[in-house]
């Protein structure tokens, strides 16, 4: 009963807050809101046992990200900015597209079928600690995969620095 | 301490209740003990600080200047409250509390000996550093709320020095993780007082430069005190506050020292332990009552502070340019050259 009852507050202000950012005039406003937003979605992760998966949200979602967001919004002209209109002409088209993906999602619900139990139940994570059962499997079994994502983001990096080199030259 | 007071306290509020009593009583006392602390935190620095001057520090209030601190606390906390005309209230309202509570919060997973902590969770570094990037949330929004320029750029510049720092002291910390194989904060000591030099800054000395530089980076404070440069900013991004919402930044600030010095204290000077050479030479220290290895732990944090007052009294402040330069260029490759070398002798056996 206490475990839906917390499921369901999570679920309930995450939505909530998810509309608040979306909708607030000022964007200082809305990333405030996000900022609580990353927070619940880390209480969520610590609700499922994933201890570690909730620090790196709020060290990097919350530590890194947001304030990289902060950083440009601040350098907007905000007394402008809050006298625009906060939606775009198009927003009726991306309403139906939600929607459909809504209605898609709702359709494909009933035939959901419960994977099998692997060996890391709730008790395995616990005696093990989560950090340690995670980098166990990262490093071994799904080496690859990580390794692909790690190149992945090391060309993003390469590609920034490039990006703003290029501007400076010019 | 659990079971000292649960057969005091069991018979009163049943064994629910029980915990969650037990927990406030250790909130009240880490709160409190801290807070005393920061207070006289103020009083020694100036005092400390007087000396190296040449001066003697405040000596007016009570024995030796001794009730200054609490004279400053009455009258800030009397003082007016002024809110700017061209601020954003829900967020200058807000912001010093944010900065105040992300560092109280913190104070909830540090050991101060064996099985005294607040919550003894599996992620306590993690947490330290996740807690560490929401004070800079305070900071940037006093500055960007209170609708000045020197704030605003105040905020700014605590921004990016923050995120450039928690990056390179992240890094720093990995180290030590990899040696103690953990990153519970009282594992981490445990692992240190077995090994043979008691405590990681010998074999990690160059992870321990690297923290101890992004220390004083991470608290704003000199030689890195660029978002509150006086002569540049007035006060950078609190000056707009008074009275209170000034002092919560300000007991913020010394307990995020407080912080610093102790995360030093138990990751690379072995927390409350002394080195396992000396225990085996005098063994009757084990048998000493807990209330030691507070004063042991204590005292290294207090060695901490003092070389943080050490440093403000003898350094200039660096340029902005500078300090980035030092943060990307030299600490954060620093550190990952000590990962390199710390994993690759753990791989070998040598750790």
């Amino acid at each position: 009963m206490l475990q839906q009852l917390f499921f369901g507050y999570y679920a309930f202000t995450i939505i909530i807050l998810s509309l608040l950012v979306v909708t607030r005039r000022n964007p200082v406003h809305s990333v405030m809101w996000m900022l609580l937003l990353f927070f619940h979605i880390a209480g969520l992760y610590l609700f499922l046992n994933a201890e570690f998966i909730a620090a790196i949200q709020v060290i990097v979602y919350a530590g890194a990200i947001l304030v990289l967001f902060l950083f440009v919004v601040l350098l907007l002209n905000l007394k402008e900015e809050i006298s625009l209109k906060q939606f775009v002409g198009s927003w009726p088209a991306g309403l139906f597209v939600t929607g459909l993906l809504f209605v898609s999602v709702v359709s494909v619900l009933g035939s959901y079928i419960q994977g099998p139990i692997g060996k890391y139940s709730i008790a395995a994570v616990r005696s093990e600690t989560h950090t340690k059962a995670l980098g166990k499997l990262l490093y071994t079994e799904y080496l690859f995969p990580f390794e692909i994502a790690s190149l992945i983001l090391l060309v993003a990096v390469i590609g920034a620095i490039v990006l703003a080199k290029r501007k400076l030259r010019s | 301490m659990n079971s000292f007071l649960e057969p005091i306290l069991a018979p009163f509020f049943g064994l629910m209740l029980t915990n969650i009593v037990i927990i406030l009583i250790k909130v009240a006392i880490v709160i409190g003990i801290t807070l005393l602390h920061v207070a006289y935190a103020t009083y020694w620095e100036r005092k400390v600080i007087g000396f190296m001057q040449f001066r003697l520090g405040p000596r007016e209030v009570g024995w030796f200047g001794l009730l200054q601190p609490i004279a400053d606390g009455v009258k800030l906390f009397f003082k007016e409250d002024i809110i700017p005309a061209t601020a954003d209230k829900p967020i200058f309202y807000l912001a010093p509390v944010i900065f105040f509570v992300s560092a109280l919060t913190s104070l909830s997973v540090l050991p101060f000996f064996d099985g005294f902590a607040v919550a003894n969770i599996n992620i306590g570094l993690l947490f330290l550093l996740a807690m560490s990037s929401l004070g800079a949330y305070g900071i940037v929004m006093a500055g960007w709320s209170s609708g000045s320029k020197y704030s605003f750029l105040g905020g700014l510049r605590s921004a990016s020095q923050v995120i450039s720092y928690e990056i390179a002291m992240g890094l720093s910390l990995v180290g030590v993780m990899i040696m103690s194989g953990s990153l519970n904060l009282t594992e981490i000591v445990k692992a240190q007082s077995n090994y043979p030099t008691g405590f990681y800054a010998i074999p990690q000395i160059l992870g321990f430069f690297v923290f101890f530089v992004a220390m004083f980076a991470e608290t704003n404070r000199l030689p890195f005190d660029l978002p509150e440069a006086e002569s540049e900013l007035v006060a950078g991004y609190f000056t707009e506050y008074s009275g209170f919402r000034f002092a919560m930044f300000f007991l913020g600030e010394y307990t995020g020292m407080l912080i610093m010095s102790a995360i030093g204290t138990l990751c690379f000077l072995g927390g409350w332990t002394l080195p396992k050479f000396i225990m085996d030479l005098l063994p009757f220290l084990s048998e000493l009552p807990p209330i030691v290895w507070v004063v042991v732990f204590l005292g290294k944090v207090y060695f901490f502070m003092f070389l943080y007052y050490w440093v403000r009294a003898t350094l200039p402040r660096y340029r902005y340019d500078q300090l980035m330069n030092i943060g990307w260029k030299v600490l954060i490759p620093l550190a990952l050259v000590n990962i390199v070398f710390t994993g690759t002798l753990k791989i070998m056996g040598w750790f």
